[in-house]
């Protein structure tokens, strides 16, 4: 092998840098659940937890071109049950518990959503 | 550039067909590990197989003036005479394309005023330089922000770079620039292939599917986080179990997910036996890492054969009786006086 010693520390960094995905996750915690805590006096969101669970960014998107562009603020679940267009009013009366709800499931996924420099989350206001 | 196409659409059918029929194991383990694996190895084995091979001579094929007499002046990164200029000329090579950006196109231009027939023409052209660049810093920024997927906390650097990616903040969730800008410039290089017909003729099999196999995970992956919206949570914990070797059962994650990680998989086996080599190769490249000392630093072509030599002293030991019998002088005679 010529140059022995820059190459095996080339490959040195390459096991390192590319093994990476595999090593990282132990510097911090394991994570088997997000921890989050529904609301306990409801029962359903306003459409299917799965669809919720995956869309509901989309569906805030929706609400707010809805509510503002098509001056529409009334939206009609797959249910049947009519909702209010309101972030504030609508998701966060169910999901008082900003923190431990969506923010939680949030920081888990490394999400931070720059909706609450203008909307204000309701439980901050109480305190 | 057909039959490329095919065979990233059949790996895509073929997972997405599997994840429908519950092949998890396979797909989402078997599959992966040994991806990664592979991956690793195959780099190693690259490298190695780089560092056996002798270069003969320096190849000093510089941009610039070497060094000479001190009232010249030396172009010290792109003609280096030491180890500091080269680090430069390579870190400028591989985080700016230095050389890529000399790139020059030539036309005939078929009849000119000046010479009453045709003549080439040379001009600059920077389009390559550009793209390639805006890809390799896409998909760099985009792998890694996939770290939010190993790592929990995710890191504060890792977040920096989803707000300076997201920082046009379209649509919700928020749009990245990286994806976009990533598949536009795949297409740029994919385009560049199919329209300059000098390109067409001498682009091979091999130089098709890893672009179609990259505008295949961009797709997928743009679709997962934007239009057939997947479980992002889900996923978290799955890629976490599996980073950790106690995967859990992906039961009830989109097939689309498993498209996404068959078509990254593809990429990972195909890596080290492709062209994409160049990731580690670039720093093998004697035009790159040789300084341009080759008047003053001796240099031995490492495959000579060793040197046989022939003193006179041997040459009198050989064949002294016959050079005493033909009467010509001798440093030593025959008899040892
Ligand atoms: C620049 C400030 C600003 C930001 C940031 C912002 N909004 Fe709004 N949003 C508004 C204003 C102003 C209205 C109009 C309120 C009204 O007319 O009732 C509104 C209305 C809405 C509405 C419909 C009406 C209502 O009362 O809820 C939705 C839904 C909404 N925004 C969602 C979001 C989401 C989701 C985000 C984060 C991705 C966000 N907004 C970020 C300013 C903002
Ligand atoms: C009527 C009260 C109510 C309203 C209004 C409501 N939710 Fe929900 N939401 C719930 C309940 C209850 C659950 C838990 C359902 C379950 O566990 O099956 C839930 C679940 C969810 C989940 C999935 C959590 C998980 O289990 O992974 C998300 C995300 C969510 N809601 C977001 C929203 C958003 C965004 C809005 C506003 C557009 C909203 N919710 C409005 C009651 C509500
Ligand atoms: C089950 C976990 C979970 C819960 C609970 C949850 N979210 Fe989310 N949210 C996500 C994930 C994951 C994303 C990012 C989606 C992606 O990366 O594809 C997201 C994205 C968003 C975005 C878009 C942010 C951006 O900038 O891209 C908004 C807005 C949002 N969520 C609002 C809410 C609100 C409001 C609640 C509480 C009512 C909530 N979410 C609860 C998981 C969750």
């Amino acid at each position: 092998m010529y140059n022995a010693r820059p190459v095996l520390a080339g490959i040195a960094i390459v096991a390192v840098l590319f093994s990476a995905p595999f090593w990282v996750g132990r510097l911090g915690r394991d994570y088997k659940d997000a921890g989050i805590v529904p609301p306990k006096d409801e029962k359903n969101c306003i459409e299917d937890t799965e669809l919720m669970r995956s869309r509901h960014m989309q569906l805030l998107n929706e609400w707010r071109d809805e509510a503002l562009r098509g001056e529409n603020r009334s939206y009609t679940a797959a249910d049947g049950r009519i909702w209010t267009v309101s972030l504030q009013n609508t998701c966060l009366s169910c999901h008082a518990n900003y923190r431990e709800f969506c923010e939680r499931c949030h920081e888990a996924s490394s999400v931070y959503p720059y909706c609450w420099t203008c909307h204000v989350i309701p439980v901050e206001i109480k305190k | 550039m057909l039959s490329s196409l095919l065979l990233v659409l059949l790996i895509g059918a073929a997972a997405w067909a599997g994840a429908q029929a519950g092949f998890y194991l396979l797909l989402g383990a078997v599959l992966p590990y040994s991806a990664v694996l592979v991956f690793i190895a195959g780099l190693v084995r690259r490298m190695i197989y780089w560092a056996g091979s002798p270069v003969p001579f320096t190849i000093p094929v510089t941009g610039g003036q070497e060094e000479s007499l001190g009232f010249i002046r030396q172009a010290k990164t792109d003609c280096p005479s030491g180890a500091s200029g080269v680090w430069a000329r390579m870190f400028f090579e591989v985080a700016f394309f230095r050389s890529l950006f000399r790139n020059t196109s030539a036309e005939i231009q078929e009849d000119c005023l000046l010479t009453k027939g045709p003549r080439s023409i040379y001009s600059s052209s920077k389009w390559l330089w550009a793209f390639a660049l805006l890809f390799h810093y896409s998909i760099l920024l985009v792998f890694l922000r996939h770290f939010r997927f190993f790592m929990e906390p995710t890191p504060s650097c890792i977040r920096f770079l989803e707000s300076l990616d997201g920082i046009m903040e379209l649509g919700s969730p928020r749009f990245f620039l990286s994806a976009g800008l990533m598949l536009a410039a795949l297409f740029f290089l994919l385009g560049r292939r199919f329209f300059n017909e000098r390109l067409r003729y001498i682009s091979l099999p091999g130089d098709y599917f890893p672009l179609l196999l990259l505008i295949g995970i961009a797709g997928t992956g743009i679709c997962l986080r934007y239009f057939d919206k997947a479980d992002t949570t889900a996923i978290k914990v799955f890629i976490m179990s599996l980073t950790h070797f106690a995967p859990v059962s992906p039961q009830g994650l989109s097939p689309l997910f498993f498209t996404h990680l068959a078509l990254v998989c593809a990429l990972l086996l195909y890596f080290p036996f492709s062209k994409l080599t160049h990731m580690v190769g670039i720093f093998f490249s004697p035009t790159r890492n040789a300084p341009n000392n080759s008047r003053r630093v001796r240099r031995v072509n490492p495959w000579n054969p060793p040197d046989q030599y022939f003193t006179y002293a041997e040459y009198e030991d050989l064949y002294r009786e016959a050079m005493a019998e033909a009467g010509l002088p001798l440093e030593k005679q025959p008899d040892g006086t």
